[in-house]
């Protein structure tokens, strides 16, 4: 059990995509003019990495994996080099079937999400998860783990900066630094305050 | 002449029309610092009360005022302490001329300050002329005023900083807080993270070995002491006590560390003074202390053998490091803290928590207080966010 809370916590604050890795910057940066939306972004980002990162998982360790054909008598096969590929795939078709299933049977929910579903189907902060997930061999109950941390990760510090910047309304910016500029700046920011997690082993 | 009359009789020059009517922000920099501007506000809204932004930012510089006193004599005392301990008969640079005068005795009290102030000043008067460049570089381009701010700001970075800092460094970590910190936003009230921290975050990234470390806390090239909370670090209560550091000595602040961070009582003077004149939130401070204790008291059940910060007591968190400062006149600034009342209580615990949490798990960093600030500080517009939505919520139930 530890171990799952400290891959949590690691994922979350230590290594957060957002601010550590800098993945997911366009809808990061377009999408936090709101705190409302934010959220709204940032809870359909969590509930996509809670799918795709385990669903992913499944694949590869079943199917592309070295050796991971063996169950059908295949040996001596490795398919990890199409892993980038099948992931691409797997999470632009889940993203499909879940939005037609909210759209289906939780209207509410669709409704809130919106236009976030589609657009985060190209968001490299979920290629990326599925991809991390991959190269740290996580298992199955790893993956599940680090598909809400990593989740939960992105949609705080997209809601932490959609606060920062509906501040930063108020404030009296130079005309050059207006929009992108500033919030650029401000991410960098950011970044400087999540450094406190930085060095801490888990 | 008084000052006034010749303040009056340039104004209009400085004034639209004038001749060096582009440098107005200077004269209306020097004007407002000496007299209090007759300004009042126009229009619609009307706050009836005497308080100002001169007067808070006034209040806060004369709260450093034993700060700044324990930071000159502290730094004088430990340094003459470690040339007795290296054998030194003087010191080895220009700081040796003034020093004629009162020798390097332990026991003389002006041989302390003077040899403090030696160290103190220099930072002190980079920091106020670098950043006085920046400001008033962007106040003269932007047209908006050099307020009080300002002097808050450069005196609080001098305060947190290493008596050893190199001065160049010193200079860009200023420039970088008041730039990025705060300018680009606008100026005095429109950034969102702490100036002074933010500046000083930028050199512990980027020079690490100059703000960090055990050579850098004593103000004597080449002599390595390490602060209390290095010591326990490493080894514990124990190593602090081996190293015949008591609480009381560290409560007072005769210790190495940053210029004015040493002395707990110095800077609990200073918040009864911020406390009493409601310059300072008490909800901050309360809040900042008691995160602090309960996370100290959490780690005091859990325990660990191989990590021997787990067992250090909440009252040893409160003297060692730059916990009391930062929770006194970092925390509290009014700018980038939480702005209702409640989101105060949070965002202090927030700070005491991540402080103690950082200090404790994290083995990359002793001290804590600096990052758990500018964290909690980011935090800060969403934490209001939620509890005005909450309040909006609660006020639509009850009259519903």
């Amino acid at each position: 059990m530890e171990a799952y809370i400290s891959l949590f916590i690691k994922a979350v604050f230590i290594e957060n995509l957002a601010l550590s890795f800098f993945l997911g910057m366009c809808t990061f940066i377009a999408v936090s003019k709101k705190i409302s939306t934010a959220m709204g972004l940032g809870i359909a980002v969590m509930m996509v990495q809670i799918i795709t990162v385990p669903a992913n998982n499944l694949i590869y360790h079943a199917l592309l994996k070295e050796d991971a054909l063996s169950w059908m008598g295949v040996k001596g096969v490795d398919l990890s080099f199409l892993a980038l590929l099948s992931c691409i795939g797997v999470i632009a078709a889940l993203v499909q079937i879940l939005e037609m299933i909210l759209d289906k049977f939780f209207p509410a929910l669709y409704h809130a999400l919106g236009i976030f579903l589609p657009l985060i189907t190209v968001n490299c902060a979920i290629l990326a998860g599925s991809l991390f997930m991959i190269e740290r061999d996580y298992n199955f109950p790893e993956s599940v783990t680090y598909g809400v941390g990593s989740g939960f990760g992105w949609a705080l510090a997209i809601t932490v900066m959609a606060g920062v910047r509906e501040k930063l309304k108020y404030s009296d910016i130079p005309a050059a630094l207006q929009g992108l500029g500033i919030t650029f700046i401000t991410a960098g920011l950011m970044s400087l305050g999540f450094m406190a997690f930085s060095g801490i082993q888990l | 002449m008084s000052p006034r009359e010749i303040l009056d009789s340039m104004e209009p020059y400085f004034t639209k029309g004038g001749r060096f009517e582009k440098y107005y922000g200077l004269y209306e920099m020097v004007d407002t610092f000496i007299y209090t501007p007759a300004d009042v506000t126009r229009g619609t809204t009307h706050v009836r009360d005497g308080n100002d932004l001169k007067r808070t930012m006034t209040f806060v510089v004369i709260a450093t005022f034993f700060c700044i006193l324990m930071a000159l004599y502290n730094t004088g005392y430990q340094a003459n302490l470690a040339m007795a301990n290296m054998g030194l008969e003087q010191a080895q640079d220009w700081r040796r001329i003034p020093m004629m005068i009162f020798g390097y005795n332990t026991a003389n009290p002006f041989s302390n300050l003077v040899h403090g102030a030696l160290y103190f000043l220099p930072i002190y008067i980079v920091t106020l002329a670098v950043g006085g460049v920046w400001e008033v570089l962007f106040a003269t381009v932007r047209g908006h005023e050099v307020n009080e701010g300002f002097l808050v700001s450069s005196m609080l970075y001098t305060l947190i900083m290493p008596p050893d800092m190199p001065l160049w460094q010193v200079a860009l970590g200023i420039s970088f807080g008041i730039v990025i910190g705060k300018e680009v936003f606008g100026g005095t009230g429109k950034n969102f993270l702490n100036p002074a921290l933010t500046g000083r975050a930028f050199l512990y990234f980027a020079y690490p070995a100059s703000i960090s470390g055990d050579a850098v806390w004593v103000a004597v090239d080449g002599y390595t002491a390490a602060t209390p909370l290095g010591l326990a670090a490493n080894g514990g209560l124990d190593a602090v006590y081996a190293a015949n550091y008591s609480w009381m000595q560290s409560f007072f602040g005769f210790e190495p560390g940053c210029l004015g961070e040493t002395s707990t009582l110095a800077i609990f003077i200073g918040a009864a003074f911020l406390l009493y004149t409601k310059v300072a939130s008490y909800r901050i401070m309360g809040g900042v202390f008691a995160g602090m204790v309960a996370t100290s008291l959490l780690f005091n059940v859990i325990g660990s053998d191989t990590n021997h910060m787990f067992a250090i007591p909440w009252y040893w968190h409160l003297t060692m490091g730059g916990f009391a400062f930062g929770m006194v006149y970092m925390a509290t600034d009014p700018v980038s803290a939480a702005m209702t009342d409640t989101g105060r209580w949070i965002f202090g615990a927030l700070v005491g928590t991540m402080t103690v949490l950082i200090r404790v798990v994290n083995p990359a960093f002793p001290e804590g207080i600096m990052l758990a600030i500018l964290f909690s500080n980011m935090f800060a517009p969403t934490i209001d966010y939620f509890v005005i939505q909450a309040n909006i919520r609660r006020r639509v139930k009850r009259h519903a």
